[in-house]
């Protein structure tokens, strides 16, 4: 069994947003750029997959979409165990660009199955995962939180509104993973970083796809009013304030 | 130049979330011109489909014979045959677990360009272009449909709900899918029954480390309810495995916008804050002063939430009575 994991390349999560030329552009001057963490959990579920020979996981692919930039987050990918890398070489576009890129690769691959992060944390689409799945004309499952093999099958758990399921689909198919996929994202050890600087990365041109949206502008939330502290013996007032000024009680 | 939107239900209900989303399609409609036709799938009892009338649309679809469980292919093919059948050019979508599932498929089979998670009204109609939050709720993006189509995603409760007093035609659709062909094969289902769901709720009673363990819980869940609201945790919380993971909100959780919102002994990471800051309301109780969390919240106390929370269960229960 083959497994493909899509990579993000984000800023990391506590990084102060900024914006360019006109809040048209993110600024990206000092960003330090990590793996998205939903795709860190599919990439560290994956590992343990792979690493029960029971399962048969004879492989487990990253790929990613983006400038060079991107490839020390392929690497430290790589660092974390993954066996090899694509990096199809293109400025990031919308969702469905993105998505393209990628459906092309695992079309010209033999992947069994392919994971994405139910989002990035930068543009929290929520997109590339079906997309490719719709691309490619395959199943798809989404908001997974658990993923097991069995006897060769595998056996997805998602959250349903209200419970979970456990459900399986035939191969090949895209799981959007989310938290619950796996305990703690694994952290590279040096074995990891010295390996993964001679594990192969490959670098494949851009395919012609269609940008469906694009971002015209970026907004920052007006700055909110500050909190009001009430005394911790003076419970009663903080109901009064809930009824009577916030009107949520 | 009409508007599809697709409702959910629970139990043979619409959930709170339909009428928000027919609301905003009867508002998009208003803008675009044209009318808004609401798409129902599963065991949904004619008076309650005709109710969506209430919220602006004018004619109800109703798919009977639901598949088993959510196949994201079926629904997809479902949705995309309303979509031909009523020529609509938006179609309207819940952010929730079944949207993100679907709505990315139907980008691509519609050509249409993907808004997920959209908090307001288009800010223009021609081209249509519509705001929603980027890098976890630290920005907004006004993004710009290219395509003649468009699917857009409605993050929860961020629409009022608006009742236009219409009425609504139902009528059976045959979408002309072939459920059977479904490639989802459910094989457990495990629900939690009678139990609010957290997404749903109006108010969200919520605990953190500093409520310092598992038996804890008490006072939680007697304030949820008093004031018939969902349970939910932080993520060390979660991670500690003193409550289900269903229960994390946060960036890597759950994303919630409820009404009001309790934080008794969270301190407010910025991963947490991700998670609920869209909420309108929030109070935060934390021991620190210093806490991330009060610059978060609208209302806040610093003392112990242990001492807290039975004063403030009694508090609003006084205040109930009178």
């Amino acid at each position: 069994m083959h497994i493909i994991v899509c990579i993000s390349n984000v800023p990391d999560t506590t990084t102060k947003v900024k914006f360019s030329s006109e809040n048209t552009s993110f600024d990206d001057s000092g960003v330090q750029w990590i793996i998205n963490p939903w795709d860190e959990l599919a990439l560290t579920r994956a590992m343990e997959l792979k690493e029960d020979t029971s399962n048969a996981v004879s492989n487990v692919t990253v790929v990613t979409v983006g400038p060079a930039g991107a490839e020390p987050t392929l690497r430290k990918a790589l660092a974390i165990g993954a066996d090899d890398a694509i990096r199809v070489d293109s400025e990031t576009g919308d969702a469905h660009f993105v998505a393209a890129q990628l459906a092309s690769v695992i079309k010209n691959g033999e992947f069994d199955v392919i994971l994405c992060g139910i989002e990035s944390s930068d543009y929290n689409g929520s997109a590339v995962g079906g997309m490719v799945s719709e691309m490619l004309d395959i199943p798809s499952v989404s908001a997974i939180s658990g993923l097991r093999i069995d006897n060769g099958e595998v056996l997805i758990t998602r959250d349903i509104d209200g419970g979970r399921e456990e459900v399986s689909v035939p191969a090949p198919f895209v799981g959007v993973v989310q938290k619950g996929i796996a305990k703690e994202p694994r952290i590279a050890a040096m074995r990891g970083i010295m390996m993964a600087r001679k594990k192969p990365l490959q670098v494949v041109p851009v395919v012609e796809a269609e940008k469906l949206t694009t971002y015209q502008e970026y907004v920052m939330p007006e700055p909110k009013a500050p909190c009001k502290m009430i005394e911790a013996d003076n419970v009663k007032e903080l109901v009064n304030l809930l009824q009577n000024e916030a009107k949520v009680l | 130049m009409s508007v599809l939107v697709y409702t959910e239900n629970w139990d043979g209900k619409f959930k709170k979330l339909s009428y928000e989303l027919v609301s905003y399609a009867s508002a998009v409609a208003g803008m675009i011109g044209g009318s808004v036709t609401a798409l129902s799938i599963g065991n949904v009892q004619q008076d309650e489909l005709s109710k969506l009338g209430a919220y602006g649309a004018t004619s109800v679809l109703n798919v009977d014979g639901a598949p088993e469980g959510l196949d994201n292919q079926v629904y997809t093919s479902i949705i995309a045959a309303a979509m031909e059948k009523t020529g609509a050019k938006v179609l309207v979508m819940a952010q929730n677990n079944t949207g993100k599932a679907i709505a990315p498929r139907l980008s691509v089979r519609l050509k249409a360009g993907l808004a997920a998670g959209v908090t307001a009204l288009p800010e223009s109609a021609n081209p249509l272009v519509v705001l929603k939050k980027v890098f976890s709720g630290k920005a907004f993006a006004k993004v710009k449909i290219l395509s003649d189509s468009a699917v857009l995603t409605l993050a929860q409760n961020s629409f009022e709900i608006a009742e236009t007093g219409g009425s609504a035609s139902v009528e059976s659709f045959d979408p002309g899918v072939d459920v059977a062909g479904a490639k989802t094969t459910i094989k457990d289902v495990q629900k939690q029954e009678g139990k609010l769901l957290l997404s749903d709720a109006e108010v969200v009673i919520s605990g953190g480390r500093g409520m310092k363990s598992s038996d804890n819980w008490g006072p939680i869940e007697e304030l949820a309810e008093v004031l018939e609201a969902a349970t939910a945790c932080s993520r060390p919380v979660s991670d500690e495995g003193w409550r289900p993971h269903e229960e994390h909100t946060g960036q890597t959780g759950k994303i919630i916008a409820p009404n009001l919102y309790f934080a008794f002994g969270i301190s407010g990471a910025i991963q947490h804050l991700a998670g609920v800051s869209s909420s309108k309301c929030i109070v935060a109780v934390n021991t620190d002063k210093d806490a991330p969390i009060f610059e978060a919240a609208d209302y806040g106390i610093v003392g112990d939430a242990l001492k807290v929370l039975p004063e403030l269960i009694t508090e609003i229960k006084a205040a109930r009575a009178q």
